[in-house]
């Protein structure tokens, strides 16, 4: 719709400071239209604050933010009915039943099309998160995982072409986590771009293309999950009929090769140089497994973020 | 248009709200229950004592909306309002809905400007209600005057007015009395825009009512009393005078907008230049 340069988030030196406190530093965030976006980062980091500025919530100290092509605040108006959103958990008027609650905040905003083509749309997104059967219950009546997957229809009403989600599987069951990581690959298909937030470091490496890390208000991380999970160059070999060579331990090299740690039971770890397999398999060693070693998304996480505690300038 | 459709559901809201249903019917409740006791005791305050007016409603009922309103101006009326004023923004932070409908995006002064009219039509609302309760429970209460026929009315100066009149200015006094109520409702939106309570929000309102209630009784503070909000409040009563006293009503009309006025430029101010963190 918009010319862009294909980006579907852009920030540009983004900095916030609430009074003496500098919540988010200097932040060149760039989401790709059609990317899925891990946003990453411990408690306090600076997510929520940045989130808050993508969508015109909290305004900036310094730096710019284009979202879809705009420039937001400024062209909030015409920029944010193509975005959906959910930020810090869902809310609804308790009182009024979740089609109630979407039916009214759709009608603050009347989109283009009739009254039918809007319910059509609530409609939808209430069936899209299994919610269509609730009827007249009212929201105070939902459970943590009903009202979850109340705030994600709402972000959806609309048909945003950029979806920004805080922790969307919070309070959800199995199921639920199920249905929605489906739903968010299934949109992403269609072309919408995501931006999720989540502590859940194993659920983001399954959905996310691509990640950002915040730490203590910076950016600290912003890559492709392919690269960051590229091999780091050791093989973890597992043999049958435990260690290799008689002592345990004690053999630093096997078959020529140079181990990197000492072998635990018939666990070896070496460089992936060569036909590492080939050679054991040749030196009479029954080879169970062999996996090329990669770092998880934890690992990146943790090693480039402070915990919550932790002095200022001690990483671990 | 997009206020008008701002505007509607912000009203839906309202009217989807079960305390705003309350609180119009125990506004509505005072005045019948002081019909009732006046009916049945058949004594009405001393004139000069008690609520103004009332003495002169016990021989005829269809005075009585305007005691009435006259009853619930000095605080249950302005404690109504305040309430729902206060909750306006405040309310929406508390609950979270606030930074939905702002990323929908409603943009902040059309959402400032329906919040206010929903609370001026609840004002009127409310000020509708209790008059034609007041009515029923008057001429079914206290009845109409017998001597006179049914026909006309004394007003306070002592010359008739017929009906017709009767109604015209009924109709100004729920005017004025909806118009007397913007400054303490500008003061608790303002405040709205500010916390993220709706209860301070409310009391804050009240504090403003208060304050106002003392220095109009304390003769130090004389020179500021014709600024005050609630120093013209009783002035109503003049619209029952033959011919009616307007000096009073008009200055407590331009004070209630210069307070308004004011406050809801501050609101605007504050609520489309603040972090929204609820």
């Amino acid at each position: 719709m918009n010319a862009t340069d294909g980006l579907a988030v852009e920030t540009t030196g983004l900095t916030k400071s609430f009074g003496r406190v500098q919540a988010v530093t200097d932040v060149d965030l760039r989401v790709a239209e059609g990317d899925r976006y891990g946003f990453l980062g411990p408690n306090g980091s600076g997510k929520t604050t940045t989130v808050r500025m993508l969508l015109g919530l909290v305004l900036p100290t310094s730096g710019r933010v284009r979202v879809l092509g705009g420039r937001v605040p400024g062209d909030a108006a015409r920029v944010l009915p193509q975005v959906g959103a959910m930020v810090e958990g869902p809310a609804a008027i308790g009182h009024l039943s979740g089609r109630a609650n979407l039916r009214l905040l759709d009608a603050a905003v009347p989109t283009p099309g009739g009254r039918r083509t809007r319910r059509r749309r609530v409609e939808d997104a209430l069936e899209a998160l299994g919610l269509a059967q609730v009827g007249r219950r009212p929201v105070r009546a939902y459970s943590l995982g009903m009202r979850q997957r109340l705030g994600i229809a709402s972000a959806l009403v609309r048909r945003p072409r950029l979806l920004v989600l805080d922790e969307p599987t919070n309070g959800l069951d199995p199921q639920g986590i199920a249905l929605v990581t489906d739903l968010l690959l299934q949109l992403s298909a269609q072309g919408t771009t995501l931006l999720v937030s989540s502590h859940l470091l194993s659920e983001v490496e399954h959905l996310c293309t691509r990640v950002g890390v915040m730490d203590r208000g910076h950016l600290v991380v912003q890559d492709d999950v392919d690269a960051l999970r590229a091999p780091t160059g050791r093989l973890l070999v597992t043999l049958a009929g435990g260690a290799p060579g008689g002592a345990p331990g004690a053999a630093s090299t096997l078959l020529g090769r140079r181990l990197l740690e000492p072998p635990t039971g018939g666990r070896l770890v070496v460089a992936d140089e060569g036909d590492v397999v080939g050679d054991l398999v040749r030196g009479g060693l029954a080879v169970r497994e062999a996996v090329v070693e990669r770092r998880t998304l934890t690992d990146v996480v943790l090693a480039r973020t402070t915990a919550v505690g932790e002095g200022a300038g001690v990483a671990r | 248009m997009k206020l008008a459709a701002l505007t509607w559901v912000e009203l839906r809201k309202l009217a989807l709200r079960p305390r705003t249903w309350v609180s119009v019917a125990l506004l509505c409740a005072l005045p019948v229950v002081v019909a009732a006791f006046l009916a049945t005791s058949e004594l009405a305050p001393r004139p000069g004592q008690g609520p103004a007016f009332l003495s002169a409603v016990l021989g005829n009922g269809q005075l009585y909306p305007a005691a009435a309103l006259g009853i619930v101006v000095p605080i249950f009326l302005p404690v109504a309002v305040c309430v729902v004023a206060g909750d306006a923004v405040a309310g929406e932070a508390q609950a979270g809905t606030l930074r939905y409908l702002l990323v929908r995006p409603v943009g902040r002064t059309r959402l400032l400007v329906a919040k206010l009219f929903a609370v001026l039509a609840f004002t009127s609302g409310a000020v509708i209600a209790v008059a034609l309760v007041s009515f029923v429970a008057g001429t079914q209460l206290l009845g109409t005057r017998p001597d006179a026929l049914g026909t006309t009315t004394a007003s306070l100066s002592g010359t008739s007015l017929s009906p017709q009149e009767l109604l015209v200015r009924t109709l100004l006094v729920m005017a004025y009395v909806s118009v007397s109520m913007l400054g303490v409702a500008a003061l608790a939106l303002l405040l709205s825009t500010l916390v993220d309570s709706p209860l301070v929000a409310a009391l804050g309102g009240l504090a403003l009512l208060v304050a106002s209630t003392v220095l109009v009784g304390l003769d130090a503070a004389s020179a500021v009393h014709d600024l005050l909000p609630t120093r013209y409040w009783l002035a109503w009563v003049d619209l029952f005078r033959d011919p009616v006293l307007w000096t009073d009503v008009r200055r407590g009309v331009l004070v209630q907008l210069g307070w308004a006025g004011v406050l809801l430029a501050a609101a605007w101010a504050s609520f489309t230049t603040r972090d929204v963190t609820s």
